[in-house]
């Protein structure tokens, strides 16, 4: 592993993408950075824009409105970056598999790197997905 | 020959402004998480940020100046630093010349001009909102800045060279000690705070309104140096300040260095409680602060330094 790689595990810069959510993964995820959970001991900090970001953090099943902009926030990532599915939405569809505006799942648009299920999930278990993604990283 | 031996030490400067200033970011943020009962990052999270950011790749818009897209971020670590040596000759090697001070005014004001021409080069429409906010703002903060520059001038005997401010005050004692030198160090202070970009004049960059604001468009080691400047910026700023009114830095003796040291520690941590304290300003406030009451009192330190107080 070479100085960059292990320079990139341990600076993480999120950013927080939404494709049609229902706001409930939002909300976990802004928990998720609050003083009590503390990430910014590890190094994530939560980016305003795509192009500083490291990790994209989707939520929602990825309506067709939002495939486009999903897309595009994936091309304007600087590279390498990590893809985070958040919730069930994001990674299957959830409940709303079969409805009219399904666009997604998000793995049928952009690369997924890692899936974080639950509706929504528990910040708990979104840090320690984040943790497998430090384990992909190679 | 000389030539070679200045760039040397410029180099040598631009390192060490650069690891010290970095140091003084994770201070600051360390401070931050503590006063929000977190832990905070490690002490070398700045340089792995940094070295984070030389791998990933660079992203030129199509719309961008690529010529200064790319520069931008160059001249200003390059400004700074340059800033930086002028005042560490004064202090270090006493080599000083008349109104040296003034230059290095100039010089520090090219770190934002370097931001604005960066942003206004990547073609985004809210780059170019956070240009408009630092443009206003560096219109703002120059005022205080400069009345400051002239209270420590005026009570030193009428010089603009940082050398003779710094020998009048081991002679007569530190400026900070009157009453115009603690109306110009406070004016100094914010100033700087505004020039750094520290939250309550963090609006050129807010994160949450404008993406990043003037750095929309920048990855990788682009944005890794406009990180850099602040962090060299971080560390001259408060130089400047100690030049001017409280004695400077004497680096003859371990006892000076580390009085030194302590007078930069008081800075930053006004800094960081300013910082920690007080919401954004919107620009109307930030320009009402600095044009309305910072001016005022830099008049009237002006004043009171030409009665002599």
């Amino acid at each position: 592993m070479n100085l960059k790689t292990k320079a990139l595990k341990k600076s993480l810069w999120v950013y927080h993408m939404s494709g049609g959510s229902c706001n409930n993964c939002d909300i976990e995820i802004l928990d998720c950075l609050t003083p009590k959970f503390d990430l910014e001991r590890f190094g994530i900090v939560l980016v305003g824009s795509p192009r500083h970001a490291d990790v994209l953090l989707c939520t929602g099943i990825v309506n067709k409105k939002c495939v486009e902009r999903v897309k595009e926030v994936y091309e304007q990532t600087a590279k390498p970056c990590v893809v985070v599915a958040i919730g069930a939405c994001a990674c299957s569809g959830g409940m709303f598999r079969d409805s009219y505006e399904m666009g997604g799942p998000l793995n049928k648009i952009i690369p997924v790197d890692i899936y974080i299920p639950g509706c929504p999930p528990k910040p708990e278990a979104m840090i320690a997905g984040i943790v497998k993604v430090l384990e992909k990283l190679k | 020959m000389k030539i070679f031996y200045i760039l040397l030490y410029f180099v040598a400067a631009l390192l060490s402004f650069s690891i010290y200033g970095m140091l003084a970011m994770w201070v600051d943020r360390k401070v931050t998480a503590r006063i929000h009962f977190r832990v905070g990052p490690p002490w070398y999270q700045n340089f792995v940020d940094f070295i984070k950011l030389t791998g990933k790749e660079v992203l030129i818009p199509e719309k961008a100046n690529v010529l200064m897209f790319v520069s931008a971020p160059v001249l200003g670590v390059i400004a700074a630093a340059v800033a930086g040596t002028t005042i560490l000759l004064v202090l270090q090697n006493n080599i000083s010349f008349a109104a040296d001070a003034i230059l290095v005014i100039y010089l520090l004001t090219i770190p934002s001009l370097a931001v604005i021409l960066g942003g206004s080069a990547s073609g985004n429409v809210l780059a170019s909102v956070g240009i408009s906010r630092e443009m206003k703002l560096l219109l703002g903060y120059e005022l205080p800045f400069v009345c400051a520059l002239i209270i420590a001038a005026v009570k030193s005997g009428s010089t603009t060279s940082l050398g003779e401010i710094i020998q009048f005050q081991q002679q007569n004692g530190k400026l900070i000690g009157s009453l115009s030198g603690v109306i110009g160090f406070g004016i100094g202070v914010l100033a700087l705070q505004g020039k750094i970009g520290f939250v309550p004049f963090d609006l050129a960059e807010a994160e949450g309104e404008l993406a990043g604001g003037s750095f929309i468009e920048y990855s990788g080691i682009l944005l890794g140096l406009y990180k850099l400047t602040k962090a060299i910026l971080l560390v001259v700023g408060p130089l400047f300040l100690i030049s001017l009114y409280m004695g400077g830095i004497n680096f003859s003796s371990v006892a000076g260095v580390i009085a030194g040291l302590l007078k930069y520690f008081v800075i930053l941590v006004i800094f960081i409680l300013i910082k920690n304290t007080n919401p954004r300003l919107r620009i109307d406030q930030a320009l009402k602060l600095f044009w309305g009451w910072l001016t005022l009192f830099g008049i009237i330190g002006i004043l009171l330094a030409l009665a002599g107080w």
